[in-house]
């Protein structure tokens, strides 16, 4: 820059202000407010329809890829976004490439949500989808007893359609499978023997019938077996880049909506695939979502 | 009933579609792609033969520029690879430099930055700034040496468990453990971290497979051609009804914005309907400051226009962007009477903080468009006009008058820092890019510095990294060598990474370091004042050093201003000077940065001055 732009060029600074901040504008309280609220979960408080969730105990089930660090990696997101969880499990599939991981967790519905969602955004997680009600849910437990009356043991095994493991002079070891309520109480029917160690696995599930556990399990499962493509397109991403269980257009996700969604599903698999009508009007918008992790 | 084979990532082999290839000769662009098809037959003199080669063929394939980083012993086979590479490579001081640099040049192009480390100490030295590129959702792809594969798990020399230190603060990462698809891994990292939503991925790289030869095929490609995603047509029905029936609309428009290139969508979106724009910091140059319908950005230290706006509209259009706390103040208070339409690429941002009554998960541009089109038939078919919501913009102007960001600057106090700022917007032009540290420097930036254009303010937004400044701009410039850069720093923030300034030096960069100097700590100085009972534990330095001479000893040129009729000309000598330079702009250490919601409060309850909180 030369110097003799120098005067014209001082002018473009700006001058300087003789105002003061707090001489203009009212005081906070003298401003008006606004009328409504939010809950602490953002959701605006309706008086005329409770807008709050309690939290529930619902299932979570995730196909992932059978790889070092996907544990590491799904108990780290639930610890570090404060999920309330129960249990959760792991264990390999039909398929050595993927395994099943199983949470149970009690979160108010915004917090189911998130789960879901934060689970789907991981790298290594192929499918996740929240378990209907009527899934079927199974536990095992493995108790070990003090062996003074074998007899009781092994009856009150019957009782719970147990197996003894390992019987001895000093303890007996059964195993005994069932719902949560079930282990609850057959624990609590041990008691009276003196229970010195037991180990619990934790929940694992599957959907009831025909419904597929995870949303994009039956393409794969069709996949695999080298068959033709799936029908029902419900369950590839829809054109919001979500999956089964999107958020519904009028922003609830209610499960009144997902159980009429399942519905449609299962009448989709129920039709034969060159009968289905199948939604591919959808399908040049269709995204793998896992791509916008 | 299409195949949907367009979502799967495809791979095939590297072809140069560098635009600036084909514009610089036809001929050239010609025999390359000749080349291409040679490479099908078998394997050229291209080919790579270790791991550490695919690796950087990968970046060449991605048509990786620049990469900043800093050597070291397990890194230094993928150096090597790079002494004969396409990429330059800019060597910083310090690893944190190295990433910050990276994150400010993945900020300005739009494309991820690269940075690289050796393993233990230059992988943890790089974990700040992966953790603020995660936080701003930046493109980001760190590459890390590791021990070998034979001697990880056993506290080997500079051994650290990279891939789990930095699991929860990257979009994804990855042990490179196998030489063979070592290339694909480092393709793969740097194509996530800038589809959908952007952010940080490290690929870890053991030393025994970049110096091991690997039989992989020539560096796969990562290809997106996939149409961006769009939101469903009927939940778009539905949000511009609730836009339509809304007599307050308010857009609030996010880094999402910044993000999905969708400016123009948004300003077009907004002027076409008369809907008032207010943006979060990271949205800061998504909708022109200077235009009658911006109320500039909202948020703690936001305007008190774009605050009140925020508490008073009934239909909140929020694009990008994840409400964070620093914007929403109490989440009860929080725009409470709005119909929240959430338009956001990832779909776990949709009722994560505030709930959305009308998600629409896509691409901020594409669906901007369809709002655009839906809203324009339903303006026609109830005859609504531009002048719909004339009464709220009324009302947003005049708070535009009765919270003016302004302040004082008596003859007998010390120079104000929020002149500085304003003196050296006005000499600058208008895409001059601006970064900064962390503080109130970083505030009076974003306040007193009118933005126009999208990728202009450069920060460090959700993690509010000291230090972030200086390697910013050297970042920048390295992105952009014809644009002016200026960074606005403070005197922590500046101390915190000041050695880049060798960097600077050695590069010749011309940025201009801008140091708001005020001997403390400052935003924590004016927290302990109004909520510490002024109680000033470690935010006060007492003495700093002469940041002039500093300069001047690192080689660059070093200003001192303390007076408010030396602002202008020191500022111009400082940014014409073709070199870095240095403007130790000593500030009044009493001011304070003001309107200021409080932490956890209510939008519109921002305070003008320290008595009011």
């Amino acid at each position: 820059m030369s110097g003799q732009s120098e005067q014209s060029e001082h002018s473009e600074a700006p001058e300087r202000r003789t105002t003061t901040p707090s001489s203009t504008g009212q005081h906070p309280e003298a401003r008006d407010r606004p009328n409504g609220r939010r809950s602490s979960q953002g959701i605006r408080v309706d008086p005329h329809a409770e807008a709050t969730h309690e939290p529930r105990r619902t299932t979570i089930s995730a196909l992932v890829r059978h790889e070092p660090g996907v544990l590491a990696e799904v108990s780290g997101l639930v610890s570090r976004r404060q999920f309330n969880i129960e249990s959760l499990t792991v264990g390999s599939t039909t398929n050595p490439e993927t395994a099943r991981i199983t949470l149970v967790i009690e979160e108010p519905e915004p917090g189911v949500r998130q789960v879901e969602r934060q689970l789907a955004k991981l790298r290594p997680v192929i499918s996740v989808g929240e378990l209907d009600g009527d899934a079927v849910r199974r536990e095992l437990v493995v108790l070990k007893v003090h062996g003074d009356r074998p007899g009781d043991v092994q009856a009150v095994t019957e009782m719970y359609d147990g197996t003894t493991l390992d019987a001895g002079p000093r303890t007996i070891t059964v195993e005994i499978t069932g719902d949560e309520q079930t282990i609850d109480d057959a624990i609590d029917a041990f008691r009276q023997f003196g229970i010195r160690e037991l180990a619990r696995t934790g929940h694992t599930a599957l959907a009831r019938g025909e419904t597929w556990t995870t949303p994009d399990e039956q393409e794969r499962y069709e996949e695999l077996r080298g068959s033709e493509r799936a029908p029902a397109s419900e369950n590839r991403a829809n054109a919001n880049g979500e999956r089964k269980r999107p958020v519904s257009e009028d922003g609830d996700t209610g499960s009144k909506e997902r159980l009429a969604t399942d519905g449609g599903e299962n009448d989709a698999l129920a039709t034969r695939p060159d009968e289905s009508g199948d939604g591919g009007e959808d399908a040049d918008t269709t995204t793998d979502h896992r791509r916008y992790l | 009933m299409s195949e949907r084979t367009s979502t799967t990532t495809t791979h095939r082999y590297r072809e140069r579609t560098d635009p600036q290839t084909t514009a610089e000769s036809t001929t050239e662009s010609a025999t390359e792609s000749a080349e291409t098809t040679e490479t099908d037959d078998g394997p050229t003199s291209d080919t790579p033969t270790t791991g550490a080669q695919a690796a950087v063929a990968a970046l060449e394939a991605a048509g990786v520029e620049h990469v900043f980083g800093v050597q070291g012993g397990a890194i230094m086979p993928v150096y090597d690879a790079l002494y004969d590479a396409d990429p330059d490579h800019v060597t910083m001081a310090h690893e944190q430099g190295a990433v910050h640099a990276a994150d400010a040049y993945g900020q300005v192009t739009g494309r991820p930055g690269v940075c690289m480390a050796t393993s233990g100490p230059g992988a943890t030295n790089l974990v700040t700034g992966i953790a603020d590129a995660n936080m701003d959702s930046d493109p980001l792809v760190a590459l890390t040496g590791q021990v070998p594969t034979a001697f990880v798990g056993n506290d080997a020399f500079q051994e650290t468990d990279t891939v789990g230190v930095t699991r929860p603060i990257t979009k994804t990462n990855f042990f490179a453990g196998d030489t063979d698809t070592v290339g694909a891994t480092v393709g793969d990292a740097i194509a996530l971290a800038g589809e959908g939503r952007p952010g940080p991925t490290l690929v870890d790289l053991p030393k025994d497979v970049t110096t091991g030869e690997t039989s992989a095929e020539p560096t796969p490609t990562t290809e997106t051609e996939e149409e961006p995603p769009a939101a469903d047509a009927d939940a778009v029905a539905r949000a511009v009804r609730a836009l339509t029936d809304a007599d307050q609309p308010l857009i609030l428009s996010g880094g999402g914005v910044t993000k999905g290139e969708a400016s123009e969508e948004l300003q077009a979106f907004a002027t076409e309907f008369g809907i008032p724009v207010t943006t979060t910091m990271p949205g800061i140059g998504t909708f022109p400051e200077d235009h009658d319908l911006s109320l500039s950005w909202a948020g703690m230290h936001g305007t008190g226009y774009a605050n009140m706006a925020i508490s008073h509209t009934d239909c909140m259009l929020a694009v990008g962007t994840r409400f964070d706390d620093r914007l929403t103040g109490g989440i009860e208070t929080f725009a409470p009477d709005a119909t929240v339409v959430h338009v956001d690429i990832d779909p776990a941002e949709i009722s994560k903080n505030v709930h959305a009554d009308h998600p629409l998960v896509g691409d901020a541009g594409t669906v901007l468009e369809q709002l655009h089109d839906a809203m324009g038939d339903a303006f026609e078919e109830s005859g609504l006009t531009g002048d719909a919501y004339d009464s709220w913009r009324t009302t947003c102007t005049d708070w535009k008058t009765e919270y003016p960001l302004t302040y004082d600057t008596p003859e007998d106090e010390p120079l104000k820092p929020q002149f500085v700022v304003e003196a050296t917007d006005e000499l600058t032009p208008d895409d001059t890019l601006v970064t900064t540290g962390v503080g109130q420097h970083q505030m009076w930036a974003a306040q007193f510095w009118t933005y126009t254009e999208p990728r202009t303010y450069i920060s460090s937004h959700g993690l509010g990294t000291m230090g972030y400044g200086l390697p910013a701009a050297i970042g920048a410039k390295v992105a952009a060598p014809d644009r002016e850069v200026v960074c606005f720093d403070g005197d922590g923030s500046f101390l915190m990474t000041m050695q880049e300034l060798a960097v600077a030096v050695r590069e010749n960069l011309d940025v201009t370091v801008v140091v708001l100097n005020n001997e403390a700590i400052g935003m924590v100085r004016q927290w302990q004042d109004a909520f510490f009972e002024g109680r000033r534990m470690a935010s006060e330095y007492g003495w700093v050093p002469d940041f002039a001479a500093l300069a001047e000893a690192f080689g660059a040129k070093g200003f001192t201003l303390r007076e408010y009729d030396e602002t202008a000309e020191t500022l111009r000598e400082a940014i014409d000077y073709d070199g870095p330079s240095v403007v130790d702009a000593h500030i009044d250490p009493t001011e304070n940065v003001y309107p200021m919601v409080p932490s956890g409060g209510d939008n519109c309850q921002f305070a003008l001055s320290e008595d009011q909180l």
